[in-house]
């Protein structure tokens, strides 16, 4: 017997299907910037020893990126109700986004902090700037610069994982497939065009984010 | 169900780190072979193949491992073959090892200076030759670090399974929060049993890194 597919079927979703593509995008978006933040503030306490912060973080970073994706979610979905602490899936799956990129992006803008020529900062000291001010126009953009490429794929990976959000019960794209799915019992065709969308998307957040990149980190007088 | 022990828990929670470790050990070995043909055709000199698993490598880098595994898991069940959880668990963390492992050494292949192609090839040496002799055992020793360190991922991958009801460590951990309701206890010791997996080969890796540097 041979099965007839069935694209059409699909169709009918669309408004489920844009709706899903949006949250999944805004998930990202929502991760992406507060997850850079964590990263760069990370990145600072561990590359210069700020304590106590650097010692939190080195724990932060090892914790989390020795751990599954799906288990922090669980973890703060199910696990931190039991602290009082009871968060609809949306804020938990930001949370988790969020808790997950900061620490990746920690790691890699540390390497990028540390990387930064020591000639750079003797100079920018004897120009009196401020620590603060070194940091800020001295040692970030180009840190950033030099490890943007490695931030991108990390947000990228985060962006694929957020179809794990689905099983906590935010309603992203893959949420969106498996109601479709449930529905048409077409789960193939259906997880194949939501597959395909993903990537399409995965390839739009590249670009956007080499865009970002070059013309507003690079663009910016250093 | 009411008096389940915590060294009831501990024991069950152990079988699934089992099956975690197990599924990780079979998707690394056997992506690591599918990846290494990959590479040979990803490096060929004949362009069609070049672009054909550059396409695959793209494909599986660009969507969700959970997408690949669902269709898997239905794509398979179209063609009549009812295949059990383990099975498409296996398949869809290879194909996703795979792609990985040879985008990886396809990196430390190219790293490998043009002068050593240079070279070799002023020797007379074929491809075939300048490959097994040249290039890969030097791109080999630059590549233990990373592939180390990706293990790391295909560790923290194999949770995703869980989803399509193979039971490991984290479908476990699902289903003794749901019977416990001590969700917040046993999350925790799930995710310590992937920290004890996932961490030393960490350190591991960072620590070749170091000394890859140094020599």
């Amino acid at each position: 017997m041979t099965y007839q597919f069935d694209y059409s079927a699909i169709g009918d979703y669309k408004e489920i299907l844009f709706s899903g593509i949006a949250k999944t995008m805004v998930l990202t978006f929502i991760g992406t910037t507060l997850g850079l933040a964590l990263g760069i503030f990370g990145g600072l306490c561990r590359a210069w020893s700020i304590r106590p912060f650097n010692y939190f973080f080195t724990v932060y970073v090892e914790g989390i990126r020795n751990t599954p994706f799906l288990i922090q979610l669980f973890f703060i979905f199910f696990g931190l109700p039991s602290l009082g602490v009871v968060l609809t899936g949306w804020q938990a799956s930001i949370l988790a986004m969020v808790i997950n990129l900061g620490a990746y992006c920690t790691e890699i803008i540390r390497a990028g902090i540390q990387a930064t020529n020591k000639g750079q900062i003797e100079a920018a000291v004897s120009l009196a700037m401020t620590r603060m001010q070194i940091f800020w126009r001295v040692i970030l953009p180009p840190a950033l610069i030099k490890v943007w490429p490695s931030i991108c794929s990390q947000v990228i990976i985060v962006m694929l994982g957020s179809s794990l959000c689905s099983q906590i019960g935010t309603e992203e794209l893959t949420y969106a497939a498996n109601f479709i799915q449930s529905r048409n019992f077409r789960a193939f065709e259906t997880y194949f065009v939501v597959a395909g969308i993903y990537f399409v998307l995965a390839l739009l957040v590249r670009q956007l984010m080499m865009y970002i990149g070059y013309k507003w980190i690079a663009g910016r007088k250093l | 169900m009411n008096d389940i022990f915590l060294s009831d828990i501990v024991i069950n929670l152990s079988y699934g780190l089992l099956w975690t470790i197990g599924l990780s050990l079979v998707a690394f070995v056997m992506g690591g072979i599918v990846g290494l043909t990959l590479l040979f055709c990803r490096i060929s000199k004949n362009s069609y193949l070049r672009n054909l698993t550059k396409v695959y490598i793209e494909v599986f880098q660009g969507t969700p491992l959970l997408l690949q595994l669902f269709i898997i898991f239905f794509g398979t069940g179209l063609l009549g073959i009812e295949i059990p959880p383990w099975a498409a668990a296996t398949l869809g963390l290879t194909l996703f090892t795979s792609a990985f492992l040879a985008e990886i050494w396809r990196g430390c292949v190219e790293s490998v200076s043009k002068g050593q192609w240079e070279a070799s090839a002023s020797l007379a040496l074929n491809h075939y030759e300048q490959m097994r002799h040249i290039i890969l055992p030097q791109a080999f020793r630059i590549s233990i670090p990373p592939t180390v360190g990706f293990s790391v991922q295909v560790v923290k991958a194999t949770a995703v399974t869980s989803i399509i009801g193979f039971v490991e460590l984290t479908k476990t951990g699902s289903m003794l929060a749901n019977a416990t309701f001590k969700p917040f206890l046993i999350f925790g010791l799930v995710a310590l049993g992937y920290f004890i997996l996932c961490f030393p080969l960490s350190v591991f890796s960072r620590r070749l890194e170091k000394a890859m540097h140094i020599s």
